[in-house]
């Protein structure tokens, strides 16, 4: 990696967004582009992978490497090329449904494999490129094209999902804030192995104000938990909730009603995912108090890196020779 | 039983015989012992010439107990010699078995030359010193396989070595076996209990330094030689199945040569990933069976489309569904060359023996390379798990197929246009990541002709189709032309494909060498077809064709050429007998 700085627009491609006018994956997209621009990566060693649906287009609206692919597969090709270009600098956008749903089994592997490959889902909770079905992360009750009576299936918690898989980097953003959203990334670029970052986005053409609890003037003072790193986690227009650790579980009390070193100080290198995994059984879904920030961050080999490493270690011993493989179970000679 | 059959192999290999091993595996991983699915069988045809099967008949069967006996003396031929363990024919082996009377003795098998061999007392004395408790009847193997090495004066030379080596952490087990070994081959010598010692001399092969391959093997090396010759890292992507896992396991040793193998959560991560490592610059490669190609099936249109490099290996097995995961078929012809969504034509090229492989995996990956296209690579149980001796090239011999990556742009304004295509091949310039300038998107969605951008324009979607097809048909061009063998002016032109290439050839040239007048080819390319093959079948009046399937390439010459075919069609677990496919020739020439 290098020290290459760019303009945003050096980031831009040559290709019309398309996108409804006025979604959220407009905002993304510029942060993206912003925080890639001066991220200090060369475009040539940047590589952005999608499977399908809205997010999915991201890939041809960046002037780097992309490869559009199918539907929920995109961890899996990710995790082909990062394995086998540990140079690159792999990225996956992805939504709820096709990280969740169709890819679900891919993306809990990725994860788990700690391949080098950060992962973007824009959870909107709808399906919008098919044009409005109930998603994986629609609450239950949902009125949509496919559930008419309402949704009988219960979500995902897609932090929950990442933490369960012991993902080594799990976020949580949204996308009108691109401030919080660049730190996120910020964060999340200088970490070996997958990242998993959750960006709320706001769909509004088949589900619009689905975060308006997180992004609403007055409810978004009340409802963001913000997890910093060492920071007792407290939230509200003066601090006046806070998260407390009680009978294993994260709970939220009135600040006042706890004695200081009751409340939770947020640490997201504990090795045990358990108390972050609690921290996101905080809200199961954007409807109240909400935690936002990094989960959980910890150290593992990649797998990338790991399955180098075996090669140069094999190599060590002089490098393999196609002769040598030809005649290594025994062989006669006719003369 | 598998292992006493390779170590005949080895042996046999090193005395200089021509060989070809046909193993047959219990279709149930833990069927019991001596019980009628649990039976693993191991064939082997050794000559003093160049053969090219497992044998129809075998001359010799060892039966280690009653079940081996009943579900194999069918194929003994009359008169052939039969070797049995006479102790394991006791009541209750007996009733394992299914026998009501003891075949021994109830005169059922006195057609053949029978030898009886108490193997258990035998090994019992053998290794008293050595092992004890259930380990010692372990050892029964090699009595058989040491009566065997007597039988057919093979040394025992190679087998010792094997047996040390394999054994150096528990010498006590090696000095055990070896005991046995010499208990079997003495057994022969003090009793002279055959009446016949076959006498089969060292093969008159070609000039060159041989290795007993089996098939999978072969195929793992092949894709490591063509990484080799192609001057890319390999990258296999797979998920355990049965028969290609072998490809799987012999590819992950060897990380010394730079092979990269990732064993994926599922059939459809397998080839992602490998289509991901593709976009990145490496030989990918995915390989499974036909339920497992099945699943791969959406991801391969993506690098049709997409028009990446990708190898994708089936090795077939009896279907559909999970059908007969350890039998050979034939039947994955139709799904290779139609079992996609879309218009997309892609490469199908198919390996005949073991000693094949090597070299049409080679081929195969140059196909991918030079025209940037998936191409299916088909094999199956036959000759995943059959062996041969395979004749070692050097490794500066071997063809480059190497292609260039783009480097620089090759439209105006130093624009990159990745799908601005080759004159000649139709192929497109191939820019990976990494690369300066070249940065570029491709996807699934239609691609804009030349530019690559995303194009719903309606002629632009017939142009890209038609230039997809085009690219893949005019490979036609670039590879051999179909040769006829036997009397090439025959009324009859017998057309193989796949595993069936062995049998074929060798019922056609008995019949030659009888007076017949028989034509006879092999089909290496299933798609595009040899670019003569049209003329050459309807050169000839009539035109059979054999296949472990129910008539599948026979609609495929019957579609493209309009010429009628004869079928010889079975799904019967087992590759074609020598003599199924004389007596189907000898009723469509002598009616
Ligand atoms: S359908 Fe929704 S998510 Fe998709 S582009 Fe339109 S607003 Fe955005």
């Amino acid at each position: 990696m290098s020290n290459v700085t760019y303009k945003r627009t050096d980031l831009q491609s040559d290709q019309e967004v398309r996108w409804c006018p006025g979604c959220g994956d407009y905002t993304i997209l510029a942060s993206v582009q912003t925080f890639m621009a001066q991220m200090g990566v060369r475009r040539e060693n940047i590589v952005v992978v999608s499977g399908i649906g809205c997010a999915a287009r991201l890939p041809y609206y960046m002037k780097t490497y992309g490869f559009h692919t199918i539907h929920g597969r995109a961890p899996a090709i990710a995790t082909g090329l990062a394995a086998s270009r540990p140079d690159l600098s792999v990225w996956v956008v992805t939504g709820d449904g096709d990280a969740l749903s169709i890819g679900g089994n891919h993306l809990i592997h990725a994860l788990r494999r700690n391949a080098n490959i950060k992962i973007l889902l824009f959870n909107n909770q709808i399906y919008g490129l098919t044009k409005g079905q109930y998603s994986p992360t629609s609450e239950v009750g949902k009125r949509t094209k496919s559930t008419p009576f309402g949704s009988i299936d219960y979500p995902f918690n897609p932090v929950s999902l990442a933490l369960g898989a012991e993902a080594t980097f799990v976020a949580r953003t949204i996308d009108m804030d691109r401030n919080h959203t660049q730190q996120i990334l910020a964060e999340a670029v200088n970490h070996r192995g997958s990242v998993f970052i959750e960006i709320y986005q706001n769909c509004n053409v088949f589900n619009d104000k689905a975060f308006i609890q997180l992004t609403g003037k007055t409810e978004r003072v009340t409802n963001r938990i913000n997890l910093q790193d060492g920071k007792p986690v407290v939230f509200g227009r003066s601090g006046e909730n806070c998260v407390v650790m009680e009978d294993g579980e994260a709970r939220i009390k009135p600040t006042a009603s706890v004695s200081k070193d009751q409340i939770l100080v947020h640490d997201p290198t504990r090795d045990n995912p358990s108390v972050a995994f609690s921290i996101s059984r905080l809200a199961h879904g954007p409807f109240g108090p909400t935690p936002l920030g990094v989960f959980r961050k910890v150290r593992r080999p990649t797998y990338g890196a790991e399955m180098q490493l075996q090669i140069v270690e094999s190599q060590d011993r002089g490098p393999g020779d196609l002769d040598a493989l030809f005649s290594s179970i025994g062989t006669w000679t006719v003369t | 039983m598998q292992l006493a059959g390779n170590r005949f192999a080895d042996t046999s290999a090193a005395f200089g015989n021509d060989l070809y091993t046909l193993p047959s595996f219990p279709a149930e991983i833990r069927a019991p012992a001596g019980t009628l699915p649990g039976v693993s069988s191991f064939q082997i045809q050794i000559a003093d010439w160049d053969i090219s099967t497992s044998g129809d008949r075998p001359d010799c069967m060892v039966a280690m107990n009653p079940a081996a006996l009943k579900s194999n003396i069918a194929d003994l031929r009359q008169g052939g010699t039969l070797i049995v363990n006479n102790e394991a024919f006791d009541e209750r082996g007996l009733a394992k078995a299914g026998y009501e009377d003891n075949p021994l003795i109830d005169g059922s098998l006195n057609q053949y030359d029978m030898i009886q061999i108490p193997m258990n007392t035998l090994t019992k004395e053998a290794v008293a010193d050595k092992v004890s408790g259930r380990s010692v009847l372990r050892s029964r193997n090699f009595v058989a396989l040491g009566f065997l090495a007597w039988l057919f004066q093979r040394p025992l030379e190679p087998i010792k070595t094997w047996t040390n080596t394999k054994f150096a952490r528990i010498p006590n087990v090696a000095e055990a076996n070896l005991a046995a070994l010499k208990a079997g081959y003495n057994f022969g010598v003090t009793t002279e209990a055959s009446r016949t010692i076959f006498k089969v001399n060292p093969a008159t092969l070609p000039v060159g330094t041989y290795t007993n391959l089996t098939g999978n093997t072969a195929l793992a090396w092949g894709l490591i030689a063509a990484s080799y010759c192609a001057k890319l890292p390999l990258f296999y992507g797979s998920y355990p199945i049965t028969p290609a896992s072998d490809i799987l396991h012999e590819l992950a040793r060897h990380k010394r040569l730079g092979v990269r193998t990732f064993q994926a959560e599922d059939e459809i991560a397998a080839v992602g990933a490998a289509i991901g490592a593709s976009f990145g610059g490496s030989l990918a490669v995915t390989g499974s069976s036909g339920p497992g190609i099945a699943l791969k099936s959406e991801a391969i249109s993506l690098a049709l489309t997409a028009e990446l490099p990708l190898l994708v290996v089936n090795v077939q097995r009896a279907g559909p569904s999970t059908g007969m995961p350890t039998k050979p078929e034939q039947t994955d012809l139709l799904f290779s060359l139609f079992g996609r969504h879309g218009e997309s034509p892609m490469p199908v090229i198919a390996c005949s023996t073991p000693s094949d492989v090597v070299e049409t995996t080679i081929e195969a990956a140059r196909i991918a390379l030079k025209y940037m296209t998936p191409v299916i690579l088909l094999s199956d149980n036959h000759i995943a798990n059959g062996s041969e001796p395979w004749s070692i090239p050097d490794a500066g011999s071997l063809p480059d197929i190497s292609v260039p990556f783009a480097s620089a742009p090759n439209g105006a304004n130093g624009q990159y246009l990745p799908y601005l295509r080759d004159f000649n091949t139709f192929s497109r310039p191939w820019a990976i990541p990494g690369t300066k300038g070249l940065e570029h998107r491709i996807g699934g969605l239609e691609k804009e002709n030349i530019s690559g951008n995303i194009s719903y324009n309606p002629e632009n979607h017939q142009l890209m189709t038609d230039s997809r097809a085009w690219k893949v048909a005019n490979i036609a061009n670039d590879v051999p032309a179909v040769e006829v063998s036997g009397e090439l002016d025959a009324d009859l032109l017998v057309l193989s494909w796949g595993s069936s290439k062995g049998t074929v050839g060798a019922a056609c040239r008995n019949l030659n060498r009888e007076g017949y007048k028989i034509a006879y080819a092999h089909l290496r390319y299933l798609n595009p077809l040899p670019a003569n093959l049209g003329e050459v079948v309807h050169s000839y009046e009539k035109l059979m064709i054999p296949e472990l399937n129910m008539g599948q390439l026979r609609y495929i010459i019957r579609a493209n050429y309009l010429k009628d075919a004869v079928g010889l069609n079975k799904v019967a677990g087992t590759p074609f007998y020598i003599g199924e496919i004389r007596d189907k020739i000898l009723e469509i020439v002598e009616p």
